[in-house]
């Protein structure tokens, strides 16, 4: 099984990579991890990761830059229904359209909008740190705690059009997506790999999900 | 609830842990990748390495640090020491920090910050700032581990950098570091009353009622230790007990 973490330049891109790999050795059956952004490379992954820091039209332009980039997931991810994983900014290209600095416009997989945290004066932007979720009942949260705490760090969230596809929330101070799901498309607004044994747990679900 | 958190910090010389008292006096206490590792499986919110070689023609030795702390440490590493520019930043996101701590170099050329936020996300530069009280409640920037006076001042400076894209800055009290006396926390007072980031407090922590004044005297939404923990004297769960039994939101 061949597992694809998408390149196109973001910082967190090793990170990522080092926590699957971690998780996936302790699998009986490991995945082949391959960091990449060869379509071809993509569209024969049976699990995709779409990692992303930095502001939202950074991420979709250098996406839109690889030539055949965006294609091939589509293919893979809405024709082939891999499942297929967005962290942080990854997550919230998954929206129809982002205000962060100027309107930009996303995939489109999950209705909605990203928009900038509104939050009282006391509560510092970004939202940086560790903070507790509530989750629905979904694979990705198998062996979680309700409570727990995840690493956040983001000044944008994603506001769900549609309140099912929102499977876990944070709280700074008002309600925010912590992660979302539609059909085979998660996303976790937290960094899963710089979440310690918590987010160990949701790589080992997602390595793990049959959607 | 956000919890506040406790980052220990290694400072790195040549590849091996120290700690100085007043920037000089260093003390060689260990390798990093094994305290780091200590520290991750204690509970540490984030690690943060401090590069002190200071030859540039060394530094490669911290970026296997680098490497190997994030292949066992699962947490966010802040590296910082000697980052002139884009491409410093660049390496060390590539060997494995998750943030990138700049000093000086964003004193010398305040561009740097905006090009670096806008190239690798607010939420991977951090702004660390030397700061010493020069009149009363009055604070300047230092440079160059805290040898040379500038004429900025350090509130100004902080809010400066924050709207620039600094994603959140790294305090660091020069009056007190080292001195085990206890944060300045008016110093951290007047930069996290004015700065809308989040501001991480260091400098004079000697014990375990200087974090908590840090967080309740200073505002400080992070507190950064060394010695404390680096030589034993409190593990991460006792801090971290310990705030949670003053009603601090921790993660333990």
């Amino acid at each position: 099984m061949n597992l694809a973490i998408i390149n196109f330049g973001s910082g967190n891109l090793h990170s990522v990579h080092k926590a699957f790999e971690s998780v996936s050795s302790d699998l009986s059956n490991p995945y082949n991890i391959i960091v990449t952004n060869d379509p071809k490379e993509i569209q024969s992954a049976d699990k995709i990761v779409l990692p992303g820091v930095g502001a939202f039209g950074d991420c979709k332009n250098a996406i839109l830059n690889i030539e055949g980039l965006q294609a091939s997931l589509e293919v893979s991810v809405i024709k082939n229904k891999v499942p297929f994983m967005g962290i942080c900014v990854g997550m919230q290209l998954l929206a129809d359209l982002s205000y962060e600095f100027g309107a930009h416009s996303g995939f489109g997989w999950i209705p909605g909008e990203v928009r900038r945290i509104t939050s009282p004066k006391e509560y510092k932007i970004p939202h940086m740190g560790w903070n507790e979720i509530t989750f629905s009942d979904h694979k990705l949260f198998d062996n979680c705690e309700q409570g727990s705490d995840f690493y956040f760090v983001h000044s944008f969230y994603f506001q769900n059009q549609k309140n099912e596809h929102s499977i876990a929330t944070t709280k700074y101070p008002d309600q925010i997506t912590a992660a979302v799901c539609k059909e085979n498309i998660c996303g976790t607004q937290f960094h899963p790999e710089k979440s310690h044994i918590n987010g160990k747990k949701i790589i080992h679900n997602f390595l793990e999900w049959k959607p | 609830m956000l919890k506040k958190r406790i980052i220990p910090c290694l400072d790195v010389d040549n590849g091996r842990v120290v700690k100085g008292v007043n920037f000089i006096d260093l003390v060689d206490a260990g390798d990093p990748v094994e305290q780091a590792i200590i520290y991750n499986a204690e509970g540490a919110d984030e690690l943060c390495f401090l590069d002190i070689t200071a030859s540039s023609d060394n530094r490669d030795t911290l970026l296997e640090v680098v490497k190997k702390t994030a292949e066992n440490c699962f947490i966010p590493l802040t590296v910082g020491g000697g980052v002139r520019n884009l491409d410093d930043i660049s390496r060390l996101l590539h060997f494995g920090a998750d943030k990138v701590s700049i000093n000086t170099a964003a004193v010398d050329n305040i561009d740097l910050v905006a090009e670096a936020a806008n190239k690798y996300g607010s939420s991977t530069i951090v702004i660390a700032v030397d700061a010493k009280e020069t009149a009363e409640n009055q604070w300047k920037v230092f440079t160059h581990g805290g040898r040379k006076e500038t004429n900025i001042d350090v509130v100004t400076y902080c809010n400066e950098v924050a709207k620039l894209g600094a994603g959140e800055i790294l305090l660091t009290s020069m009056d007190r570091d080292g001195t085990k006396s206890g944060f300045d926390n008016k110093l951290l007072k007047a930069v996290t009353s004015k700065v809308n980031v989040p501001v991480i407090a260091s400098g004079g922590v000697g014990n375990l009622s200087h974090l908590l004044d840090g967080i309740l005297e200073g505002g400080a939404s992070a507190l950064l230790a060394a010695s404390i923990f680096h030589f034993g004297e409190y593990s991460i769960g006792e801090v971290k007990r310990y705030l949670a039994d003053n009603n601090i939101p921790v993660r333990i």
